[in-house]
């Protein structure tokens, strides 16, 4: 029968379609990788309720809750918004914003990753684009979040800067640094800035915090981690601030939905217009 | 050069992490408030990590010794 089921609008509202027929894997927005304790409890139930009882950890921090019936959907959709859960988004526009737990949590975290990836997400998510876009933020050069995989990847690192009166030369940062940046010498650390890669390992343990670290954003563009495989590029030094952040952001955006064939990843539009072009285009905006 | 007397030392270079600085800590443990320990570890990981963990417990750094034979000494006075 000729039926009104706008699979295109219930995907884009996060039913994915299974296999099985009229059953739609359902999945939520989860920002960061962060649910609380009573969101977890209202998945559980509705998984319980209305699925099979239980629910997928997606591959990037998302929850889904699989055979969902399609006549439930509005009461599932009314019982999980109930419960502080909204649902997620799927097609081509800006996905769930990742973040590993960063430097609330974790010790060798630069920047507090879980308030950036909010605003990130209150800012973009959702947002139509060309193709998907995929924002990641990680804490540090560990780099769990795979910030590069992303089209948009965000590290946290520290600018560092040494305070003479206060080292006691102990050679402890010297170790700790893993890109041999640092070294001693007669009365001082030098530091080779080409070699240091802003993670902050000599200020974190320095016994006597001579070593200062100012918290900011590597950002790295155009990486994608599905059919085509590709490592997002750094284009800037460390941004120290949010706002020329979130200048840089929007301008990439707009570099997407300006250059970009219909279905085309931000890579691939980057890599036709020419990195040169970005870049151009980037530097205008980096600097206001 | 030397402002310092070792009380206790302790080899860690026989475990991997993260009992390398389990070890660590128990042998500070044991030790009063200003006695000073002196923790052998291998190169690599152990040296690059295991200082950052004692001076996140609150323990002071004195000085990083290199013993020549791939292992280092870190003088922590116990706080």
């Amino acid at each position: 029968m000729a039926d009104a089921v706008d699979y295109k609008a219930l995907k884009n509202g996060g039913f994915m379609r299974q296999k099985q027929k009229d059953n739609f894997s359902l999945r939520l927005k989860v920002v960061g990788g962060n649910l609380t304790a009573e969101q977890l409890i209202t998945i559980a139930n509705v998984s319980k309720k209305y699925g099979d009882g239980h629910v997928h950890l997606t591959s990037r921090q998302g929850v889904e809750i699989p055979f969902m019936k399609l006549g439930d959907i509005d009461s599932v959709k009314s019982e999980l918004l109930e419960g502080g859960v909204p649902t997620g988004v799927c097609g081509p526009r800006v996905r769930t914003v990742t973040a590993c737990q960063g430097d609330q949590i974790c010790p060798s975290g630069c920047i507090e990753t879980y308030p950036l990836a909010v605003e990130i997400s209150e800012r973009y998510f959702g947002r139509e684009l060309p193709h998907k876009f995929k924002f990641g933020v990680t804490g540090c050069q560990n780099n769990c979040l795979k910030a590069e995989e992303n089209d948009i990847g965000v590290k946290g690192g520290y600018q560092i800067r040494w305070d003479k009166t206060l080292c006691t030369l102990c050679g402890v940062c010297v170790k700790a640094c893993r890109t041999n940046a640092l070294s001693v010498s007669e009365d001082r650390v030098v530091l080779d800035e080409g070699e240091c890669n802003n993670c902050g390992r000599c200020v974190k343990s320095c016994p006597t915090d001579a070593w200062k670290g100012e918290p900011g954003y590597i950002i790295s563009f155009g990486g994608t981690f599905g059919n085509m495989i590709a490592k997002g590029n750094e284009i800037f030094p460390i941004i120290k601030d949010k706002g020329t952040f979130f200048r840089v952001a929007d301008g990439a955006l707009e570099f997407f939905a300006k250059h970009a064939k219909p279905g085309e990843r931000f890579r691939v539009s980057i890599d036709r217009a020419g990195w040169d072009v970005f870049k151009e285009e980037m530097e205008k905006v980096y600097h206001g | 050069m030397a402002d310092y007397a070792v009380d206790q030392t302790v080899d860690i270079t026989d475990v991997v992490c993260p009992v390398t600085f389990v070890k660590a800590k128990v042998a500070l443990e044991e030790l009063d408030a200003g006695q000073i320990l002196s923790i052998r570890m291998n190169d690599g990981e152990p040296v690059q990590n295991v200082p950052r963990s004692v001076k996140e417990e609150g323990h002071k750094i004195l000085k990083l010794l290199d013993n020549g034979d791939g292992t280092w000494s870190l003088i922590v006075r116990k706080e």
